[in-house]
Protein backbone atom coordinates (compact mmCIF):
# COMPACT_ATOMS: atom_id res chain seq x y z
CA UNK A 1 0.00 0.00 0.00
CA UNK A 2 2.76 2.75 0.98
CA UNK A 3 4.83 1.41 -1.74
CA UNK A 4 2.15 1.85 -3.85
CA UNK A 5 1.30 5.44 -2.69
CA UNK A 6 4.93 6.46 -3.10
CA UNK A 7 5.23 5.02 -6.28
CA UNK A 8 1.72 7.03 -7.54
CA UNK A 9 3.75 10.25 -6.21
CA UNK A 10 6.45 9.29 -7.89
CA UNK A 11 5.41 8.92 -11.13
CA UNK A 12 2.89 12.22 -10.42
CA UNK A 13 5.66 13.82 -10.15
CA UNK A 14 8.11 13.13 -12.58
CA UNK A 15 4.96 13.62 -14.67
CA UNK A 16 5.12 16.98 -13.73
CA UNK A 17 8.51 17.09 -14.49
CA UNK A 18 8.21 15.96 -17.96
CA UNK A 19 5.10 19.35 -18.89
CA UNK A 20 7.58 21.68 -16.99
CA UNK A 21 10.40 20.88 -19.21
CA UNK A 22 8.27 21.58 -21.99
CA UNK A 23 7.30 25.02 -20.06
CA UNK A 24 10.64 26.12 -20.31
CA UNK A 25 10.58 25.24 -24.63
CA UNK A 26 10.31 28.12 -27.23
CA UNK A 27 6.35 28.40 -28.73
CA UNK A 28 6.63 26.98 -32.06
CA UNK A 29 3.17 28.98 -33.08
CA UNK A 30 3.91 30.82 -36.15
CA UNK A 31 2.69 34.03 -36.04
CA UNK A 32 1.64 33.65 -39.33
CA UNK A 33 0.91 37.63 -41.18
CA UNK A 34 4.19 38.70 -39.45
CA UNK A 35 5.92 35.42 -39.50
CA UNK A 36 5.79 32.70 -41.87
CA UNK A 37 6.75 29.40 -42.90
CA UNK A 38 8.70 28.36 -45.88
CA UNK A 39 6.82 26.74 -48.82
CA UNK A 40 8.65 23.81 -50.12
CA UNK A 41 10.05 24.14 -53.34
CA UNK A 42 7.50 22.04 -55.21
CA UNK A 43 4.90 23.70 -53.61
CA UNK A 44 1.22 24.22 -55.50
CA UNK A 45 -0.55 27.46 -55.18
CA UNK A 46 -2.90 29.57 -57.49
CA UNK A 47 -3.02 29.03 -61.22
CA UNK A 48 -0.94 31.32 -63.54
CA UNK A 49 -1.47 31.39 -67.06
CA UNK A 50 1.92 32.27 -69.04
CA UNK A 51 3.20 33.97 -71.80
CA UNK A 52 6.14 33.96 -73.89
CA UNK A 53 9.43 35.41 -72.43
CA UNK A 54 11.85 35.08 -75.17
CA UNK A 55 11.93 34.14 -78.48
CA UNK A 56 10.22 35.24 -82.05
CA UNK A 57 6.78 34.81 -80.05
CA UNK A 58 7.64 37.32 -76.97
CA UNK A 59 4.69 38.68 -75.27
CA UNK A 60 2.01 36.08 -76.92
CA UNK A 61 0.25 33.50 -74.59
CA UNK A 62 1.14 30.40 -74.28
CA UNK A 63 -2.48 28.77 -74.41
CA UNK A 64 -3.64 27.35 -77.21
CA UNK A 65 -7.68 26.35 -76.25
CA UNK A 66 -6.78 22.97 -76.69
CA UNK A 67 -8.81 22.24 -73.61
CA UNK A 68 -6.70 19.13 -72.78
CA UNK A 69 -6.19 20.46 -69.19
CA UNK A 70 -10.03 20.52 -68.67
CA UNK A 71 -10.16 16.94 -70.11
CA UNK A 72 -7.36 16.03 -67.52
CA UNK A 73 -9.00 17.57 -64.37
CA UNK A 74 -9.66 15.24 -61.49
CA UNK A 75 -12.38 17.88 -60.01
CA UNK A 76 -13.55 19.14 -63.66
CA UNK A 77 -13.00 22.55 -62.46
CA UNK A 78 -11.51 23.95 -65.43
CA UNK A 79 -13.70 25.58 -68.18
CA UNK A 80 -11.65 26.81 -72.06
CA UNK A 81 -13.42 27.70 -74.63
CA UNK A 82 -11.26 28.40 -77.93
CA UNK A 83 -11.19 31.39 -80.07
CA UNK A 84 -9.82 31.61 -83.37
CA UNK A 85 -7.18 34.46 -83.86
CA UNK A 86 -8.31 36.53 -86.43
CA UNK A 87 -8.07 39.86 -88.00
CA UNK A 88 -4.91 40.39 -87.72
CA UNK A 89 -5.06 40.15 -83.70
CA UNK A 90 -2.55 37.46 -82.33
CA UNK A 91 -2.91 36.24 -79.10
CA UNK A 92 -1.44 32.96 -78.83
CA UNK A 93 1.44 31.45 -81.86
CA UNK A 94 -1.14 28.94 -82.93
CA UNK A 95 -4.42 29.68 -84.23
CA UNK A 96 -6.60 29.49 -81.64
CA UNK A 97 -6.29 30.99 -78.45
CA UNK A 98 -8.52 30.54 -75.06
CA UNK A 99 -11.02 32.96 -75.37
CA UNK A 100 -12.58 32.15 -72.04
CA UNK A 101 -10.20 30.49 -69.27
CA UNK A 102 -12.31 29.48 -66.11
CA UNK A 103 -10.97 27.97 -62.59
CA UNK A 104 -13.02 27.19 -60.22
CA UNK A 105 -10.70 27.42 -57.16
CA UNK A 106 -13.97 26.14 -54.85
CA UNK A 107 -12.93 22.83 -56.29
CA UNK A 108 -9.26 22.53 -57.44
CA UNK A 109 -7.64 20.66 -55.28
CA UNK A 110 -4.27 21.76 -56.52
CA UNK A 111 -3.25 18.35 -57.79
CA UNK A 112 -1.34 20.14 -60.52
CA UNK A 113 -2.67 17.52 -63.22
CA UNK A 114 -2.84 20.24 -65.71
CA UNK A 115 0.26 21.49 -65.72
CA UNK A 116 1.04 17.92 -66.74
CA UNK A 117 -0.89 17.54 -69.67
CA UNK A 118 -0.56 21.28 -70.98
CA UNK A 119 1.65 20.70 -73.94
CA UNK A 120 2.42 24.83 -74.29
CA UNK A 121 3.31 24.94 -71.06
CA UNK A 122 1.14 27.50 -70.27
CA UNK A 123 -0.56 26.87 -67.18
CA UNK A 124 1.58 26.64 -64.11
CA UNK A 125 0.84 26.35 -60.06
CA UNK A 126 2.76 29.09 -58.85
CA UNK A 127 2.79 30.37 -55.25
CA UNK A 128 -0.07 32.07 -53.88
CA UNK A 129 -1.95 30.20 -51.08
CA UNK A 130 -3.83 33.21 -49.26
CA UNK A 131 -6.68 32.97 -51.89
CA UNK A 132 -9.74 33.53 -49.05
CA UNK A 133 -12.70 36.10 -50.87
CA UNK A 134 -16.05 37.06 -49.72
CA UNK A 135 -17.96 35.31 -52.82
CA UNK A 136 -18.46 32.35 -54.36
CA UNK A 137 -17.88 34.15 -57.62
CA UNK A 138 -14.56 35.79 -56.76
CA UNK A 139 -13.40 32.65 -56.65
CA UNK A 140 -13.78 31.58 -60.24
CA UNK A 141 -10.53 32.80 -61.91
CA UNK A 142 -11.65 34.00 -65.15
CA UNK A 143 -8.48 34.47 -67.88
CA UNK A 144 -8.21 37.87 -67.05
CA UNK A 145 -7.17 37.53 -63.54
CA UNK A 146 -5.22 34.11 -64.70
CA UNK A 147 -2.79 35.99 -67.03
CA UNK A 148 0.26 36.83 -66.39
CA UNK A 149 1.61 39.41 -64.93
CA UNK A 150 -1.19 38.44 -62.76
CA UNK A 151 -1.15 40.68 -59.22
CA UNK A 152 -1.01 38.81 -55.90
CA UNK A 153 -4.28 38.32 -54.54
CA UNK A 154 -3.67 38.44 -50.96
CA UNK A 155 -0.71 39.79 -48.80
CA UNK A 156 2.49 37.82 -50.43
CA UNK A 157 5.89 37.96 -49.88
CA UNK A 158 8.45 38.19 -52.39
CA UNK A 159 10.59 35.82 -51.01
CA UNK A 160 8.38 33.23 -51.24
CA UNK A 161 9.02 33.27 -55.03
CA UNK A 162 12.13 31.72 -54.33
CA UNK A 163 10.96 28.96 -51.70
CA UNK B 1 -14.70 52.43 19.79
CA UNK B 2 -13.82 54.96 17.80
CA UNK B 3 -15.00 56.01 14.07
CA UNK B 4 -11.48 55.90 12.83
CA UNK B 5 -10.02 52.59 13.59
CA UNK B 6 -13.12 50.33 14.57
CA UNK B 7 -15.18 51.99 11.06
CA UNK B 8 -13.14 53.77 8.64
CA UNK B 9 -9.79 51.77 8.64
CA UNK B 10 -11.34 48.25 8.08
CA UNK B 11 -13.67 49.82 5.39
CA UNK B 12 -10.90 51.23 3.58
CA UNK B 13 -8.98 48.40 3.74
CA UNK B 14 -11.79 45.88 2.55
CA UNK B 15 -12.40 47.97 -0.26
CA UNK B 16 -9.21 47.70 -1.27
CA UNK B 17 -8.66 44.44 -1.33
CA UNK B 18 -11.89 43.74 -3.14
CA UNK B 19 -10.44 45.89 -5.66
CA UNK B 20 -7.03 44.08 -5.61
CA UNK B 21 -9.12 40.85 -5.67
CA UNK B 22 -10.80 41.77 -8.79
CA UNK B 23 -8.59 42.65 -10.64
CA UNK B 24 -5.98 39.80 -9.44
CA UNK B 25 -8.87 37.67 -10.63
CA UNK B 26 -9.21 38.97 -14.05
CA UNK B 27 -5.20 38.49 -14.54
CA UNK B 28 -5.09 35.28 -13.24
CA UNK B 29 -7.59 34.08 -16.33
CA UNK B 30 -4.94 35.71 -18.15
CA UNK B 31 -1.83 34.27 -16.09
CA UNK B 32 -4.03 30.79 -15.85
CA UNK B 33 -4.33 31.20 -20.32
CA UNK B 34 -0.50 32.35 -20.83
CA UNK B 35 1.35 29.59 -18.30
CA UNK B 36 -1.13 26.81 -20.17
CA UNK B 37 -0.14 28.04 -23.53
CA UNK B 38 3.61 27.84 -22.47
CA UNK B 39 3.30 24.33 -21.11
CA UNK B 40 1.47 23.20 -24.82
CA UNK B 41 4.15 24.90 -26.30
CA UNK B 42 2.19 28.28 -27.05
CA UNK B 43 2.06 32.09 -27.17
CA UNK B 44 -1.39 32.47 -25.31
CA UNK B 45 -2.91 35.01 -25.78
CA UNK B 46 -0.70 38.22 -27.21
CA UNK B 47 -2.92 40.17 -29.31
CA UNK B 48 -4.37 42.88 -26.68
CA UNK B 49 -1.69 44.92 -25.48
CA UNK B 50 1.99 44.13 -25.03
CA UNK B 51 1.76 40.27 -24.06
CA UNK B 52 -1.58 40.04 -23.83
CA UNK B 53 -1.81 42.06 -20.86
CA UNK B 54 -5.00 43.93 -21.73
CA UNK B 55 -7.01 40.48 -23.10
CA UNK B 56 -8.75 40.50 -18.96
CA UNK B 57 -10.08 43.91 -19.94
CA UNK B 58 -10.89 42.71 -23.54
CA UNK B 59 -13.00 39.58 -22.37
CA UNK B 60 -14.58 42.53 -19.93
CA UNK B 61 -15.63 44.44 -22.33
CA UNK B 62 -17.17 41.32 -24.49
CA UNK B 63 -18.67 40.08 -21.56
CA UNK B 64 -20.74 43.25 -20.37
CA UNK B 65 -21.72 43.85 -23.95
CA UNK B 66 -23.01 40.20 -24.52
CA UNK B 67 -27.41 40.07 -24.28
CA UNK B 68 -28.38 39.13 -20.58
CA UNK B 69 -30.05 36.35 -21.55
CA UNK B 70 -32.55 34.30 -18.37
CA UNK B 71 -33.80 31.10 -20.67
CA UNK B 72 -37.55 30.47 -19.62
CA UNK B 73 -37.31 27.64 -17.66
CA UNK B 74 -34.97 28.91 -14.92
CA UNK B 75 -36.10 30.12 -11.66
CA UNK B 76 -35.39 33.39 -12.18
CA UNK B 77 -34.38 34.71 -8.32
CA UNK B 78 -31.90 31.94 -7.84
CA UNK B 79 -30.57 31.68 -11.10
CA UNK B 80 -29.46 35.46 -10.99
CA UNK B 81 -27.89 35.74 -7.70
CA UNK B 82 -26.21 32.01 -7.38
CA UNK B 83 -23.09 34.21 -9.61
CA UNK B 84 -23.24 36.36 -7.35
CA UNK B 85 -23.07 34.04 -4.44
CA UNK B 86 -20.42 32.39 -5.63
CA UNK B 87 -18.18 35.91 -5.91
CA UNK B 88 -19.33 37.04 -2.65
CA UNK B 89 -17.99 33.86 -1.04
CA UNK B 90 -14.46 34.18 -2.43
CA UNK B 91 -14.50 37.75 -1.71
CA UNK B 92 -15.08 37.38 2.28
CA UNK B 93 -12.93 34.52 2.70
CA UNK B 94 -9.75 37.34 2.28
CA UNK B 95 -11.59 38.75 5.80
CA UNK B 96 -9.32 36.75 7.88
CA UNK B 97 -6.22 35.93 5.88
CA UNK B 98 -3.68 38.63 7.19
CA UNK B 99 -1.21 39.85 4.56
CA UNK B 100 1.50 41.66 6.07
CA UNK B 101 2.21 42.91 9.81
CA UNK B 102 1.63 45.49 11.59
CA UNK B 103 2.52 49.04 10.21
CA UNK B 104 2.00 52.46 11.50
CA UNK B 105 0.32 54.99 8.70
CA UNK B 106 0.20 58.55 9.05
CA UNK B 107 1.11 57.51 13.17
CA UNK B 108 -1.88 55.33 12.97
CA UNK B 109 -1.13 51.41 14.01
CA UNK B 110 -2.56 49.81 11.35
CA UNK B 111 -2.58 45.90 10.72
CA UNK B 112 -2.56 44.54 7.23
CA UNK B 113 -5.46 42.35 7.97
CA UNK B 114 -9.22 42.79 8.07
CA UNK B 115 -10.60 40.66 11.00
CA UNK B 116 -8.18 38.87 13.28
CA UNK B 117 -10.20 36.76 14.07
CA UNK B 118 -9.85 33.83 16.97
CA UNK B 119 -11.47 31.69 15.23
CA UNK B 120 -9.86 32.27 11.55
CA UNK B 121 -9.36 28.67 10.24
CA UNK B 122 -13.42 28.04 11.47
CA UNK B 123 -13.96 30.82 9.33
CA UNK B 124 -12.46 30.12 6.04
CA UNK B 125 -13.74 26.36 6.58
CA UNK B 126 -17.06 27.99 6.70
CA UNK B 127 -17.21 30.50 3.84
CA UNK B 128 -15.53 27.69 1.61
CA UNK B 129 -18.61 25.62 2.15
CA UNK B 130 -20.53 28.91 1.39
CA UNK B 131 -18.79 29.00 -2.15
CA UNK B 132 -20.67 25.51 -2.96
CA UNK B 133 -24.37 27.11 -2.43
CA UNK B 134 -23.40 29.25 -5.40
CA UNK B 135 -22.77 26.29 -7.51
CA UNK B 136 -25.32 24.19 -6.52
CA UNK B 137 -27.72 27.02 -6.55
CA UNK B 138 -26.45 27.66 -10.10
CA UNK B 139 -26.98 24.35 -11.17
CA UNK B 140 -30.21 23.73 -9.21
CA UNK B 141 -31.97 27.40 -10.58
CA UNK B 142 -30.96 25.88 -14.56
CA UNK B 143 -33.34 23.46 -14.39
CA UNK B 144 -30.79 21.71 -16.75
CA UNK B 145 -29.81 18.46 -16.11
CA UNK B 146 -26.11 19.05 -17.12
CA UNK B 147 -26.55 22.09 -14.82
CA UNK B 148 -27.85 19.49 -12.08
CA UNK B 149 -25.52 16.57 -12.51
CA UNK B 150 -22.70 19.39 -12.06
CA UNK B 151 -24.73 20.66 -8.62
CA UNK B 152 -24.77 17.25 -6.95
CA UNK B 153 -21.26 16.33 -7.86
CA UNK B 154 -20.08 19.91 -6.47
CA UNK B 155 -22.02 18.96 -2.67
CA UNK B 156 -21.04 15.60 -3.06
CA UNK B 157 -17.24 16.55 -3.50
CA UNK B 158 -17.44 19.49 -1.26
CA UNK B 159 -18.54 17.33 1.72
CA UNK B 160 -15.57 14.80 0.54
CA UNK B 161 -12.73 17.24 0.44
CA UNK B 162 -14.14 18.97 3.09
CA UNK B 163 -12.95 15.97 5.88
CA UNK B 164 -9.71 15.34 4.55
CA UNK B 165 -8.87 19.47 4.47
CA UNK B 166 -10.83 19.83 7.63
CA UNK B 167 -8.35 17.31 9.27
CA UNK B 168 -5.27 18.45 7.78
CA UNK B 169 -6.20 22.15 9.01
CA UNK B 170 -6.70 20.16 12.58
CA UNK B 171 -3.25 18.97 13.09
CA UNK B 172 -2.20 22.81 11.98
CA UNK B 173 -4.06 24.02 14.75
CA UNK B 174 -2.35 21.42 17.52
CA UNK B 175 0.58 22.77 16.34
CA UNK B 176 -0.01 26.04 17.03
CA UNK B 177 -3.11 26.18 19.78
CA UNK B 178 -4.63 29.04 17.75
CA UNK B 179 -7.26 28.86 14.95
CA UNK B 180 -5.92 32.83 14.18
CA UNK B 181 -4.66 32.93 11.02
CA UNK B 182 -2.56 35.90 12.13
CA UNK B 183 -0.89 33.44 15.03
CA UNK B 184 -0.44 30.78 12.64
CA UNK B 185 1.29 32.88 10.12
CA UNK B 186 3.37 34.72 13.19
CA UNK B 187 4.51 31.32 14.43
CA UNK B 188 5.99 30.56 11.14
CA UNK B 189 8.82 32.75 11.16
CA UNK B 190 11.75 30.33 11.20
CA UNK B 191 10.06 27.37 8.84
CA UNK B 192 6.58 26.97 7.33
CA UNK B 193 4.47 24.64 8.40
CA UNK B 194 5.05 22.40 5.15
CA UNK B 195 7.99 21.37 6.37
CA UNK B 196 6.53 20.27 9.77
CA UNK B 197 3.54 18.54 8.42
CA UNK B 198 4.47 17.13 4.65
CA UNK B 199 1.65 14.92 4.59
CA UNK B 200 -0.86 17.33 5.95
CA UNK B 201 0.81 19.78 3.55
CA UNK B 202 -0.08 17.23 0.70
CA UNK B 203 -3.44 16.04 1.87
CA UNK B 204 -4.99 20.12 2.08
CA UNK B 205 -3.23 20.89 -1.29
CA UNK B 206 -5.35 18.28 -2.67
CA UNK B 207 -8.30 19.39 -0.69
CA UNK B 208 -8.00 22.66 -1.63
CA UNK B 209 -7.49 22.03 -5.65
CA UNK B 210 -10.74 19.88 -5.19
CA UNK B 211 -12.37 23.33 -3.28
CA UNK B 212 -11.52 25.73 -6.08
CA UNK B 213 -12.95 23.48 -8.77
CA UNK B 214 -9.64 22.88 -10.45
CA UNK B 215 -7.83 20.20 -12.78
CA UNK B 216 -7.58 17.70 -11.82
CA UNK B 217 -10.57 17.52 -9.90
CA UNK B 218 -12.93 19.99 -11.71
CA UNK B 219 -15.57 17.82 -11.79
CA UNK B 220 -18.84 20.28 -11.28
CA UNK B 221 -17.92 21.34 -14.32
CA UNK B 222 -16.15 18.55 -16.66
CA UNK B 223 -16.87 19.86 -20.37
CA UNK B 224 -16.53 16.23 -21.61
CA UNK B 225 -19.36 14.91 -20.19
CA UNK B 226 -21.40 18.07 -18.72
CA UNK B 227 -20.82 20.18 -21.34
CA UNK B 228 -20.08 22.84 -18.63
CA UNK B 229 -21.63 21.44 -15.82
CA UNK B 230 -23.24 24.10 -13.18
CA UNK B 231 -22.59 27.02 -15.80
CA UNK B 232 -23.93 25.58 -18.42
CA UNK B 233 -27.58 27.90 -19.07
CA UNK B 234 -25.09 30.63 -17.74
CA UNK B 235 -23.97 33.49 -20.10
CA UNK B 236 -22.88 36.98 -20.57
CA UNK B 237 -21.63 38.80 -17.23
CA UNK B 238 -23.48 36.24 -15.11
CA UNK B 239 -20.81 33.79 -16.62
CA UNK B 240 -18.32 36.20 -16.83
CA UNK B 241 -19.10 36.83 -12.90
CA UNK B 242 -18.73 32.57 -11.99
CA UNK B 243 -15.18 32.85 -14.13
CA UNK B 244 -13.82 35.77 -12.65
CA UNK B 245 -15.17 34.31 -8.86
CA UNK B 246 -13.24 30.81 -10.01
CA UNK B 247 -9.59 32.88 -10.69
CA UNK B 248 -10.68 34.77 -7.65
CA UNK B 249 -10.38 32.01 -5.91
CA UNK B 250 -7.82 30.20 -7.57
CA UNK B 251 -5.95 33.40 -6.01
CA UNK B 252 -7.54 32.84 -2.52
CA UNK B 253 -6.91 29.45 -2.17
CA UNK B 254 -3.14 30.38 -2.95
CA UNK B 255 -3.31 33.24 -0.54
CA UNK B 256 -4.83 30.32 1.72
CA UNK B 257 -2.42 27.78 1.50
CA UNK B 258 0.36 30.45 1.58
CA UNK B 259 -0.72 31.63 4.70
CA UNK B 260 -1.33 28.52 6.84
CA UNK B 261 1.57 26.25 5.36
CA UNK B 262 4.48 28.48 3.52
CA UNK B 263 4.40 31.16 6.23
CA UNK B 264 2.20 33.79 4.67
CA UNK B 265 4.42 37.08 4.87
CA UNK B 266 6.53 35.81 7.81
CA UNK B 267 8.87 33.14 6.23
CA UNK B 268 11.08 33.70 6.24
CA UNK B 269 11.80 35.49 9.10
CA UNK B 270 15.25 37.36 7.93
CA UNK B 271 13.90 38.74 5.18
CA UNK B 272 10.54 39.80 6.38
CA UNK B 273 11.85 41.50 9.51
CA UNK B 274 13.81 44.21 7.09
CA UNK B 275 10.27 45.71 6.05
CA UNK B 276 6.84 45.92 6.09
CA UNK B 277 6.58 45.71 2.69
CA UNK B 278 8.88 43.06 1.85
CA UNK B 279 6.63 40.26 4.20
CA UNK B 280 3.89 41.61 1.78
CA UNK B 281 5.93 41.10 -1.42
CA UNK B 282 6.55 37.42 0.07
CA UNK B 283 3.31 36.83 0.30
CA UNK B 284 2.31 37.77 -3.04
CA UNK B 285 5.44 35.64 -4.24
CA UNK B 286 3.69 32.61 -2.15
CA UNK B 287 0.69 33.36 -3.80
CA UNK B 288 1.78 33.46 -7.18
CA UNK B 289 3.75 30.69 -6.77
CA UNK B 290 0.65 28.93 -5.45
CA UNK B 291 -1.06 30.11 -8.85
CA UNK B 292 1.47 29.16 -11.01
CA UNK B 293 1.73 25.05 -9.26
CA UNK B 294 -2.44 25.18 -9.93
CA UNK B 295 -2.07 25.48 -13.45
CA UNK B 296 1.03 23.54 -13.68
CA UNK B 297 -1.07 20.50 -12.18
CA UNK B 298 -3.68 21.60 -14.82
CA UNK B 299 -1.55 21.44 -17.68
CA UNK B 300 -0.06 18.00 -17.18
CA UNK B 301 -2.62 15.95 -14.90
CA UNK B 302 -6.06 14.31 -16.52
CA UNK B 303 -9.20 14.85 -14.74
CA UNK B 304 -9.96 11.92 -12.17
CA UNK B 305 -13.24 10.01 -12.98
CA UNK B 306 -16.16 11.40 -10.56
CA UNK B 307 -16.70 8.20 -8.66
CA UNK B 308 -12.48 6.99 -8.35
CA UNK B 309 -12.25 10.60 -6.74
CA UNK B 310 -14.90 10.02 -4.13
CA UNK B 311 -12.94 6.68 -3.37
CA UNK B 312 -9.91 8.65 -2.94
CA UNK B 313 -10.76 11.37 -0.59
CA UNK B 314 -13.34 8.74 1.41
CA UNK B 315 -11.07 5.77 1.58
CA UNK B 316 -7.64 7.12 1.11
CA UNK B 317 -7.46 10.86 2.26
CA UNK B 318 -9.71 11.13 5.37
CA UNK B 319 -7.67 7.78 6.84
CA UNK B 320 -4.15 9.64 6.01
CA UNK B 321 -5.59 12.72 7.62
CA UNK B 322 -6.65 10.97 10.24
CA UNK B 323 -3.06 9.02 10.67
CA UNK B 324 -1.07 12.30 10.38
CA UNK B 325 -3.77 14.16 13.39
CA UNK B 326 -2.77 11.29 15.42
CA UNK B 327 0.66 11.04 14.65
CA UNK B 328 1.10 15.02 15.20
CA UNK B 329 -0.65 14.51 18.62
CA UNK B 330 1.17 11.76 19.63
CA UNK B 331 4.80 13.59 18.85
CA UNK B 332 3.31 16.44 20.18
CA UNK B 333 2.44 14.96 23.63
CA UNK B 334 5.92 13.40 23.80
CA UNK B 335 7.63 16.61 23.20
CA UNK B 336 5.79 18.74 25.49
Amino acid sequence: MIREVLTGLYHLLRAMGVTLRYFFTRPVTVQYPKERVKLYPRFRGRHELLRYEEGPNLGLERCIGCALCAAYCPTQCIYVQAGENKDGVQRSPGERYAEVYEINLLRCMFCGYCEEACPTGAIVLRREFALADYSRECLIYTRDRLLQPAEPHAIILDDQEQG
Amino acid sequence: MSWLTDVWIPLIKAAVIVLVLLVAGAYATWAERKICARFQVRYGPNRAGRFGLLQPLADAVKAIFKEEIVPNHVDRVLYVIAPGISFAAVLITFAVIPFGPEISLFGQKVGLWIGDVNVGLLYLLAVAGLGAYGVVLGGWSSNNKYSLLGALRATAQMISYELPMGLALLAVVLINGSLSLRQIVESQGSWPLAMLQPVGFLVFLIAILAEGNRSPFDLPETENELVSGFMTEYGGMKFALYYVAEYAAMVVNGAITATIFLGGWKWPAVLSDLHPLVGVALFVAKIVLMVFVFVWIRASLPRVRYDKFMQFCWKFMVPLALLNLAVTAVVLAVVA
